[in-house]
């Protein structure tokens, strides 16, 4: 399943909608690195409310994710998820290191333009 | 065969009389002789059995006189129990008796023990009311062990099992009280830990906060471990979890109240505590949170 990517001012949000295969996630890297730098925007919410299980494939490619979004000027912040899922993640390892991460899409939101203010 | 038939037959009544005893002596009929015998000697058997229960140094955490009291009961249980061959009363009464005592601490091995000094000296009286008739003896000692075993059982059973439910009791009540999670601000929780951690308790502790987080939309947690006697490796490292958990969840954790000893525990084990934010204590942690909330606090007038 294709994850919709969409455009909000200087902020791109994709929503997870379910449980993504590993081929869907490929997709939504590349489509997230190409729309950034077509809409030269600031920063990427990725939003995984909906996902009741992360397997270490789709928490690499977050990672991956937002390290590349740096790369090209921006940031990136994962919002919403759950607490199970958080806790399962942080016994297996996969921490998201160095990726920012927020409560919920508000919270996110808010981190980015926070983040906007202090470096302009 | 057929000689022997006969042999029986000649052999003349006093034989057959004495088999027509046998039979009608049914184990319930020896232990009605049984019971009457003890109650007769009630007294006498019920201080000899005190007097070895003080002399073999049970029940130390009762007075001579409770030990009578409990003594006379458990006697009269007892022989009751021998007479009607049902448990019931019995097992209520030793669970009763189990109530009452494990409180004061009470030990498994005094009561199973005070039970089996009771058996011991009732088996002696028969032993000394038989001595002359061995066979009478026997039989009234097959009719009393199986009974009386079964007795030792009951009570002891009951009174493991009194223990049981006390304990847990009491894990339901460590568990319920176990772990509040607080918001003293918008936005800001904390969760006081007291007590040991134990994996199963640590679990649910993070559960609670990772929910907590979610359900107050919290932004930053204090978590206060000055309450913490002691940590290892297991709990030092699923608090590191925790935190990294909370930080998925868009909290910060900030752990005070760290002791000298726990913090020397951890940075002799090598727990990565590189990534945890740690404040000497709760006041400490409190302002910290309310410096990245961004809130100020200051007095507006004098204390009264």
């Amino acid at each position: 399943m294709e994850v919709p990517i969409l455009k909000q001012g200087e902020v791109l949000i994709a929503t997870f909608q379910a449980a993504l295969s590993d081929a869907d996630l490929e997709n939504l890297r590349r489509g997230l690195l190409q729309q950034v730098v077509r809409f030269r925007s600031r920063g990427v919410i990725v939003d995984v409310t909906a996902m009741d299980v992360m397997d270490s494939f789709a928490s690499r490619t977050l990672r991956e994710i937002a390290h590349m979004i740096r790369l090209r000027g921006a940031e990136t912040v994962i919002v919403g998820i759950q607490p199970e899922v958080a806790f399962a993640m942080v016994q297996l390892g996969m921490t998201l290191e160095g990726v920012a991460t927020a409560l919920d899409l508000e919270e996110g939101l808010a981190y980015l333009t926070e983040k906007f203010k202090s470096i302009d | 065969m057929v000689k022997r038939d006969g042999s029986t037959k000649d052999s003349g009544m006093g034989n057959i009389r004495n088999a027509e005893l046998a039979v009608s002596e049914d184990p319930s009929e020896l232990l009605r002789e049984l019971v009457a015998h003890l109650r007769q000697n009630r007294t006498q058997l019920r201080e000899e059995w005190v007097g070895r229960i003080s002399e073999t140094r049970l029940l130390t955490a009762m007075t001579k006189d409770e030990i009578f009291k409990e003594a006379t009961s458990v006697y009269d249980s007892y022989v009751e129990a021998l007479e009607t061959e049902t448990f019931e009363a019995l097992q209520a009464y030793a669970r009763n008796l189990s109530e009452r005592i494990i409180p004061r601490g009470v030990e498994t091995h005094e009561v199973v023990g005070i039970v089996l000094l009771l058996r011991d000296v009732l088996a002696r009286s028969l032993f000394a009311k038989y001595q002359t008739d061995f066979k009478k003896l026997n039989r009234i000692l097959d009719a009393y062990e199986p009974a009386a075993n079964r007795i030792a059982n009951t009570v002891a059973v009951g009174f493991v099992q009194e223990r049981e439910r006390v304990i847990r009791q009491q894990q339901e009540a460590i568990r319920e009280l176990s772990t509040p999670v607080l918001q003293v601000r918008e936005r800001l929780l904390i969760l006081p830990i007291i007590g040991v951690i134990d994996p199963q308790r640590a679990r649910q502790l993070t559960e609670q906060l990772l929910r907590g987080i979610r359900t107050n939309r919290a932004k930053v947690v204090v978590i206060d471990i000055t309450g913490v006697a002691a940590m290892d490796v297991t709990v030092a490292n699923h608090l590191v979890q925790t935190v990294e958990a909370s930080r998925l969840l868009g909290a910060t954790v900030i752990v005070t109240g760290l002791s000298p000893e726990i913090a020397q525990t951890l940075v002799t084990i090598g727990v990565d505590l590189g990534k945890m934010n740690t404040v000497g204590d709760l006041q400490g942690g409190i302002e910290q949170a309310e410096r990245l909330l961004g809130y100020k606090v200051m007095a507006v007038a004098e204390p009264r």
